[in-house]
């Protein structure tokens, strides 16, 4: 195994070796990204073209009815940030890996930076910002979260919510070991999964009690 | 202390109701009218120069607004300390933009344009001539006696010669190249024994080793790994009345301000920053992250306000990493465990621009934790054209305790001594002494360790004789193993300021100049100086987080040093606060200052007594240093400008911490595990884990549990799977998202981990208390690997994270089948 076979090394002779990097190269090899992005300015309206999906909307967004320009490649999540002023979701890595910003699509968990807004047209969304009654009562899964300090810098806290609020409403009695598996695709970097993991029950239990 | 009771009891923080709700706003989620959007171009080679540009069709694009190159930033102004002291800014440091990337990744320039569509397809529409230049991604590559460079003056950092008497000379990038004869080693999987960079030593290494029942010498790789916050480095600028007004994530907002001045060459008065809430940091955004001013000057030269939102491909590669070491350890111990002798080496690996210290860092923490009776350090780091180094949670300490523990671990077993034991027998007690010593030759101290305690906790909390007589027993096609591991950093400073108002409403307004990264110190200190004051917790309103609010100069919260430096300045506040309601009080009902006493919301001497409320208006009227008229001399002059703000309105508590301390305070945690594995796939299942921590007195428990599981978590996700991967001929990152380098999710931890502090008082400071983020991290890492060893034998890992194909390799083939030495593999 410890065979010392030669390494690769990147050195003077080898970079003139490659040809690929010869001469003079586009600079846009390494955008920044093609995803993440979003139009949202005023020439945004000329993307619009005849047989393509109309662009006005309703989104029930949290109760309410919420007409919206929705552009045709636009995510669920940049609709509700960006059109809708609901930051409370949060967009952690917009590809579908770490669930900050799970919502609810008809009761069921969704990564709303997967979701194509047209796409949930006439669904019942809810978001963070549905969770507590219209007189500021808390949710019993925000209550739970009060009650036992969970959470750290809570970046991924709304998606741990939305996440277990769905789960809920399949399991609303589940065991520990059951609703770590409900929230298992909502990354916490603070790494806070225990004392999330207590709040959450605690949610769960209010819940019943509720 | 008063009779309102806080310190060490739970509470519900004020800013949690915010974040349940989805209200809290953190630096995405403002909107200013007009507002741009910032893309960036980022470099496709590990290291080239920009020969020339051209933007001419990309400005020619309808919304684009702005173009930002590197040439147009502001040169990085100098450092001058609270001493008067100039610490000359690094030319050759790391900066928001650059025309000689050195990594593949680095920004180049940033275009701002009216949306992120537009921003994107003008980079697309700019033609780059670059000059592709020699690069290394691997550290001992560089060294070897024809090893490339990652710059074109060398690989590593030195200083100008300087007179005799004079400051030391500015840094400077010089080659250090290893002979060729070094090289014998590295064929067995040995560290080369070259010349390094630091070298330092203490006690009588030879009579060690001479005396010593067991020598054993092994080297051991620790990961490069992201920070991965969750929140990346998004930065939201704009000017007004020619200040500028940053929104971004920090873990130090005072601080932050002071990064931000010097980046933007700007006054400290000029720098409004707004931070109420930091999705993680992990020591990636101590003060702020350099890349916040490329919105600052796209918003001057536009005009208009302009967002940057950082992707998580970009956040992988300008949010840093945890920098690897390559270590080898020569350890001698005599028969009854006794650890008399340390030979240690590291090397370690940086980016191309500014070094961590986490290199030399891991010798001291390896000489704290484990007492040996001599040790030498020697200790090198090289730049490498691999994304910028950050400092890490526990930075350097994490390192030294994974190279060690596997060498304690192995010694224990062969000498059959059960491994708490061990770790008790070397463990450092009271004011334990480490190296490197000082300029005299003595050894510093640390202010107290209760380590000893923490394993005794922890051996009893998590069962350890029923665990280890389980441990190494097959059932089936497993088996179980339980590991144990100790570990140290540093946990305190001090000298920092404390300011809050008693208002003539009785109600006490703080001001905290702490970053709000979750883990609660931003409220948790005060919680001194309430309970000092007498004011219930209901009657504290806590400003914090926008620092046009009058925010006193503040300790940086990395290397956990808030809760220590932060305390000590609430009590020097309340402190100050009490004098002055005593004399108030004697003032204006009669007696001796002396005789009163502040509790329960009054000042009273028994017969005589006021109210908080109308000794604040009392203050008002008496003015001078009462209600801030007159300030402490000894204060940092952004407390005096903030406090300066704040005068007339009541009784001004303000202070600078002088309490004496003698000693370094370092924090301490012990971390038990048991692993189950599966023999025939290799696969492992962390079963259980306990956490117990020495941090002197707890200030909020349930924040505390949640740091040091959490903490420990965060270093099980280096034992278990984070690492980076690099193709080393085309020097590119190939672990670019969170599925490539997966920090652990709630399904890799145990259903229920136990935690315990041993809550002992530090005697060198007022309240008792220190920081816990770092030493979890590696007790968390080094438990669980060590559960391995105890399952499966000493000859496992030679480098972390462990995965499955490396159980089944070193099953396979009775001897670890990784190479240490490699990087990013």
């Amino acid at each position: 195994m410890h065979d010392n076979a030669p390494i690769p090394r990147g050195g003077p002779t080898n970079v003139t070796r490659r040809t690929f990097i010869k001469g003079v190269i586009a600079g846009g090899v390494v955008v920044s990204s093609t995803a993440y992005l979003f139009r949202n300015g005023p020439l945004s309206a000329q993307a619009a073209r005849a047989g393509t999906v109309e662009r006005l909307m309703t989104l029930e967004v949290n109760g309410q009815s919420r007409r919206v320009d929705v552009a045709p490649n636009e995510t669920l999540a940049n609709t509700l940030r960006y059109k809708l002023g609901l930051t409370g979701t949060k967009l952690g890595c917009d590809r579908a890996e770490c669930g900050a910003c799970t919502v609810l699509v008809d009761d069921v968990p969704r990564y709303a930076c997967s979701v194509l807004t047209h796409s949930v047209r006439g669904r019942r969304i809810q978001t963070v910002e549905g969770l507590a009654a219209a007189d500021g009562t808390l949710h019993p899964i925000q209550q739970g979260i009060i009650e036992e300090q969970g959470f750290q810098c809570a970046f991924c806290m709304s998606g741990f919510m939305m996440a277990t609020v769905g789960f809920l409403k399949k399991n609303p009695n589940p065991t520990r070991e059951e609703l770590a598996h409900g929230v298992s695709g909502n990354l916490c970097r603070c790494q806070d999964y225990d004392k999330i993991l207590t709040a959450l029950e605690r949610g769960a239990q209010l819940a019943r009690e509720a | 202390m008063g009779s309102t009771r806080l310190v060490g009891e739970n509470y519900t923080t004020p800013d949690l109701l915010a974040k349940v709700t989805g209200r809290a706003k953190y630096a995405e989620d403002f909107r200013v009218d007009g507002m741009l959007f910032a893309k960036l171009l980022l470099s496709p080679f590990p290291h080239a120069r920009v020969l020339s540009v051209d933007t001419t069709a990309a400005e020619a694009m309808p919304g684009v607004r702005g173009i930002l190159r590197a040439g147009e930033l502001p040169a990085p102004a100098d450092t001058v300390t609270d001493l008067g002291e100039t610490i000359r800014a690094n030319p050759m440091g790391e900066r928001a933009l650059t025309d000689e990337p050195v990594y593949a990744g680095e920004p180049v320039l940033a275009v701002a344009a009216i949306d992120e569509e537009t921003a994107a397809a003008a980079i697309e529409a700019i033609r780059i001539e670059w000059e592709p230049l020699p690069f290394v991604v691997d550290p001992l590559e560089s060294l070897r006696p024809d090893g490339p460079n990652p710059r074109e003056q060398g690989n590593s950092w030195g200083r100008a010669p300087s007179e005799a008497g004079g400051p030391p000379g500015e840094l400077v990038v010089q080659s250090i190249k290893w002979a060729s004869a070094d090289w014998g080693e590295v064929d067995e999987g040995r560290l080369p024994e070259g010349d390094h960079q630091t070298d330092w030593s203490y006690g009588d290494l030879e009579a060690g080793f001479r005396d010593a029942a067991l020598v054993l010498d092994e080297t051991f790789s620790t990961p490069n790994n992201q920070h991965h916050c969750l929140e990346t480095r998004t930065a939201l600028a704009y000017w007004q009345n020619g200040k500028l007004f940053m929104h971004t994530g920090t873990q130090s907002a005072v601080q932050t301000v002071a990064s931000i001045s010097r980046w933007m060459n700007l006054d400290l008065a000029d720098v409004v920053l707004i931070t109420e809430y930091t999705g993680g940091g992990f020591g990636s955004k101590a003060t702020g992250a350099v890349s916040c001013m490329i919105p600052a000057m796209l918003a001057r030269k536009t005009n208009q306000a302009v967002m940057m939102r950082i992707t998580r491909e970009e956040e992988q590669m300008i949010g840093g990493l945890r920098p690897a070491v390559h270590g080898r350890i020569k350890a001698g111990f005599a028969r009854d465990g006794r650890l008399l002798a340390v030979d240690m080496m590291t090397v370690g690996e940086s980016a191309a621009y500014e070094a961590q210290g986490d290199a030399g860092t891991s010798g001291r923490i390896v000489s704290l934790v484990y007492q040996p009776a001599a040790m030498r350090m020697r200790s090198t780091t090289v730049l490498t054209n691999t994304p910028p180094r950050r400092a890490q949670s526990q930075p350097g300490g994490f390192q030294g305790i994974m190279l060690m523990e596997p060498v304690v671990w192995k010694a224990a077993r062969e000498l059959g001594i059960d491994q708490v034991a061990m770790r008790r027998l070397n463990a450092p007690v009271g004011k334990a002494q480490f190296g490197p010593p000082s300029g005299n030759g003595t050894l510093p101290h640390v202010t107290s360790s209760f380590l000893v305690e923490c394993l005794d906790r922890g051996a009893e909390l998590f069962d350890w004789p029923t665990r280890v007589a389980r441990s190494g027993q097959r059932n089936g096609s497993t088996v179980r193993g339980a590991g144990v591991a100790v570990s140290s950093f540093v946990a305190g400073s001090v000298g920092f300021d404390g300011l809050f108002l008693i208002t003539p409403e009785g109600r006490m307004i703080v001001k905290s100049g702490i970053g709000n990264l979750g883990n609660e110190n931003v409220f948790d200190v005060h919680r001194v100086a309430a309970e000092m004051m007498g004011v219930p917790w209901d009657k504290v309103d806590i400003h914090w987080g926008d620092t046009a609010n009058h925010l006193p100069w503040t300790c940086v919260s990395g290397g956990s040093q808030t809760t220590h430096a932060m305390t000590r300045a609430a009590h020097a506040a309340a402190t100050d606060a009490i004098a002055k309601a005593k004399e108030i009080a004697a003032r204006t009902l009669g007696g001796n200052a002396a005789a009163y006493r502040v509790a329960d919301e009054r000042v009273s001497d028994g017969a005589r007594s006021m109210t908080l409320a109308q000794v604040a208006q009392q203050a008002i009227r008496l003015g001078g240093r009462f209600d801030g008229h007159e300030l402490p001399e000894n204060i940092n002059r952004v407390t005096t400008t903030a406090a300066t703000a704040l005068a007339g309105q009541g009784l001004m508590g303000v202070a600078r911490d002088t309490y004496p301390r003698d000693g370094t305070t370092f924090g301490f945690a012990a971390g038990f595990a048991e692993v189950e594995v599966d023999l025939e796939t290799g696969r492992y299942k962390v079963l259980d884990f306990t956490a117990v921590g020495d941090s002197g007195t707890i200030i909020h428990p349930r924040n505390y549990g949640g740091q040091l599981l959490g903490r420990s978590v965060l270093g099980m996700g280096h034992a278990l799977a984070q690492k980076t991967v690099y193709d080393q001929h085309y020097g590119l990152s190939l672990a670019n998202r969170f599925y490539q380098n997966r920090p652990p999710t709630i399904l890799d931890i145990p259903r229920n981990m136990q935690w315990d502090a041993v809550n002992l008082p530090d005697p060198e400071t007022p309240v008792g208390a220190k920081g816990i983020g770092e030493p979890p991290v590696a007790a968390g890492a080094m438990a669980i690997l060590n559960a391995l060893s105890a399952a499966l034998g000493d000859e496992i890992y030679r480098r972390a994270p462990v995965t499955l194909d490396t159980v089944l390799m070193a099953l396979e083939h009775g001897r670890p089948m990784q190479e240490p030495l490699t990087a990013h593999i």
